[in-house]
């Protein structure tokens, strides 16, 4: 029988253990997000299809055809939006919901134990179910301009698992600072707002390379979607996107600095959710 | 064999904050940097001004010259216990005891800030009806949804599901979203998942203050099965009847410390006897007592006729008992009388002994004269009885609060209804409930 032993700081030593052994508990909590996400709705997950769908046609048309700004080789404007919606999107959403997962978990975290980490956790994954759905967008898209990718599209998981990273890291810090001050709520729908421009969703990042140096876009770089998006573009457009490997490998150093300070910052603040959530 | 749990000096501190203007629970960032940027200046202009003799003007203090405040408070400390397998341990105390901490810790929902505890074996527990719960999902999403949050796994929830929808009793609404259950079934099925729970420790909260009289018992009665089945089980209750049933120990805490760890029947009375240092001291020995004082008043019991407890259920008998003694005169024709009251001073009801029954008292005599209350109307709630000692019209002897009491909610009329707290009512009757269909004759 295993003997458990609860005394302050404890719960360090046993923590990842206990992740692993909860691990159902996140299946269900994401299967819950899922279901309950669509119910009562009158087109249910087609929500999912015209969301991006359309925010990329207004991006092309203003972007490409009005601004007249310059696709990645001779891939279709509209294509590249769509390759940098696709993690944008799901970062985006993902950062959302996790930083809200544990304020509107609430009643869970003062009555039951469980490693707290499951629930930003399980929030994300509905943000991937949606990333799937698009994804199919992104296919028939792909069939319409008869654009075929090459083995380069093997290496999307990575860059898809990069996009999860950038998400939770300051998923995990924002959600547990907003325990605390609930004014937390209020920066997310602006860092996203402000965070579509600043990164090379509607546009392609060669731009900005092209304009202002290599200097000026490794800073830019900084920005950890700016790498994932370059990531994207390369897998799915081949070989018309060129990827600027120094500011793509600053982009996923800082996507793991990011990761390190939201992991650090939950754990340190975890133990006390419960008395003041 | 090593005890199941065994609590060590544990202790959980928690820091109160005083907070300015709008104290919520929540710090807004904003408030903590205008905190931060506003510290420096603090000082400058506390230099000035002499701080207001608040305790003079009675007025609190104002508080923006006072340094942040903050208070350790100590919700547990000290408390040691141990545990058998098989032991079905119910803890007591009054509202803000460290119960709930307490249970808390050992759930390991929030962490010891000292001392140690350690178990040897899975832990559930149930510190309410339905966590987690979602209005939206089915009543068999919910069962699955609910029972992985109280440890259960996916294979262990589908073998007991026939089990567990048996004992909710809500097999037609299965494929219905629990946002349309009645509080009823909400109730029945939540705790149907947490019944079929099977971990070594089951660690209970206050559940049984839902759902109707039935269901009640049917939920006591799955407690006692549990139990028997040698798994052991921590149950906090108010239900001081719930607890007299269903525990053979029980722990008293008072102010975040254990005061008495022994069998039921003592650490009740103990509780009582808690109840009544209220206000300090036994009867006998109360000073503020007004009156003549050739009869004094040297204890005041509230009992059932069968035996001693002070709580009670609507609607049960309750008999006041009032040890006097003569102080030196003999006196004929004495009265008793006692006063109920609601915590906040509203007298409830009168008993008087005159014209019931004639009391003579010798000048060093002891006796005992009580009271019967065939049928009690009380709503649910505390009591607390005055008593005095009339001499025609003269006082001779009164004490307030001399006793202390507890009525808790019950089936009153019958009827499978709990006569509710929430009603808002302090008292009950019997009642006769009718229904005519008028003729329509109106053109």
């Amino acid at each position: 029988m295993p003997e458990l032993i609860i005394e302050p700081g404890r719960a360090e030593r046993q923590y990842w253990r206990d992740l692993w052994r909860y691990r159902e508990l996140f299946y269900i909590l994401a299967w819950r997000d899922i279901s309950v996400r669509y119910k009562q709705t009158a087109i249910g997950v087609a929500w999912a299809l015209i969301q991006p769908l359309l925010t990329m046609l207004i991006m092309t048309v203003v972007f490409g055809k009005v601004a007249g700004l310059p696709s990645d080789g001779d891939a279709p404007y509209s294509l590249m939006v769509f390759a940098a919606m696709l993690p944008w999107q799901f970062f985006s959403t993902s950062l959302s919901t996790a930083s809200q997962s544990l304020v509107s978990n609430a009643n869970l975290i003062s009555k039951v134990y469980f490693p707290r980490m499951i629930v930003p956790a399980a929030s994300v994954i509905t943000s991937f179910v949606d990333f799937l759905i698009s994804f199919l967008i992104l296919v028939g898209m792909m069939a319409w301009f008869h654009f075929w990718p090459d083995w380069r599209i093997l290496t999307l998981p990575l860059f898809m698992a990069m996009a999860f990273l950038a998400a939770v890291g300051p998923g995990l810090w924002i959600t547990a600072m907003n325990v605390k001050y609930r004014d937390f709520r209020y920066v997310i729908p602006f860092v996203v707002q402000i965070g579509l421009y600043v990164s090379p969703v509607a546009y392609s990042s060669s731009v900005i390379r092209q304009r202002f140096g290599d200097v000026a876009f490794s800073v830019y770089s900084l920005n950890p979607m700016v790498g994932v998006i370059d990531g994207f573009r390369w897998a799915i457009l081949g070989g018309e996107a060129r990827i600027f490997w120094p500011g793509f490998l600053l982009s996923l150093v800082f996507v793991f600095l990011l990761l390190l300070v939201g992991v650090w910052h939950f754990r340190t603040t975890e133990r006390s959710f419960a008395d003041i959530i | 064999m090593p005890p199941i749990i065994r609590v060590e000096n544990l202790g959980k501190k928690y820091t109160l904050r005083h907070q300015g203007e709008g104290g919520g629970r929540y710090r807004r960032f904003s408030e903590e940097l205008l905190d931060a940027l506003k510290r420096p200046f603090r000082s400058l202009r506390r230099a000035p001004r002499s701080p207001l003799p608040a305790a003079c003007s009675g007025l609190p203090a104002p508080r923006s010259l006072l340094p942040a405040p903050s208070e350790e408070f100590w919700a547990l400390r000290n408390v040691s216990f141990e545990v058998q397998q098989g032991e079905v341990l119910g803890i007591i105390g009054r509202n803000g005891a460290g119960k709930s901490t307490l249970l808390k810790v050992l759930s390991r929902i929030t962490e010891p800030s000292e001392g140690r505890v350690t178990l040897n074996g899975r832990v559930a527990s149930l510190l309410e009806v339905g966590t987690g719960f979602h209005p939206e999902l089915t009543g068999r999403e919910n069962v699955f949804l609910n029972g992985a949050i109280l440890g259960m796994s996916r294979v262990e929830i589908r073998r007991k599901f026939d089990a567990i929808v048996a004992f909710a009793e809500v097999e037609k609404f299965l494929d219905t979203p629990v946002k349309r259950y009645s509080s009823g079934m909400y109730v029945r099925l939540a705790f149907a998942v947490a019944a079929h729970l099977e971990p070594e420790i089951l660690i209970v909260d206050e559940v049984l203050a839902v759902g109707d009289a039935a269901f009640q018992k049917k939920c006591l009665g799955k407690m006692g099965e549990v139990a028997s089945a040698g798994r052991t089980v921590l149950f906090v209750s108010h239900n001081l009847i719930a607890v007299e049933h269903l525990c053979v120990r029980a722990l008293l805490l008072q102010a975040g410390t254990l005061v008495a760890d022994g069998s039921t029947a003592s650490v009740l009375a103990r509780y009582s006897a808690e109840l009544e240092t209220v206000t300090g001291i036994p009867v006998a020995l109360r000073a503020d007592r007004e009156g003549s004082g050739e009869v004094r008043a040297i204890a005041v019991d509230v009992l059932s006729p069968a035996g001693g407890r002070i709580a009670f259920r609507c609607g049960d008998p309750i008999k006041f008992a009032v040890a006097c003694r003569g102080m030196g005169t003999a006196l004929h024709d004495l009265a008793i009388h006692l006063g109920i009251y609601l915590p906040n001073g509203l007298k409830l009801l009168h008993l008087s002994s005159s014209g019931h029954q004639q009391i003579d008292c010798r000048k060093d005599g002891r006796w005992e004269a009580s009271c019967v209350l065939v049928k009690n109307y009380l709503a649910p709630g505390q009591y607390h009885v005055n008593v005095a000692i009339l001499d025609g019209n003269r006082l001779v002897d009164r004490v307030e609060s001399a006793a202390f009491f507890e009525v808790q909610a019950a089936d009153f009329h019958g009827n499978g209804q709990l006569f509710g707290h929430d009603w808002g009512a302090i008292f009950l009757a019997d009642q006769i409930w009718s229904v005519s269909e008028s003729a329509d004759t109106a053109p």
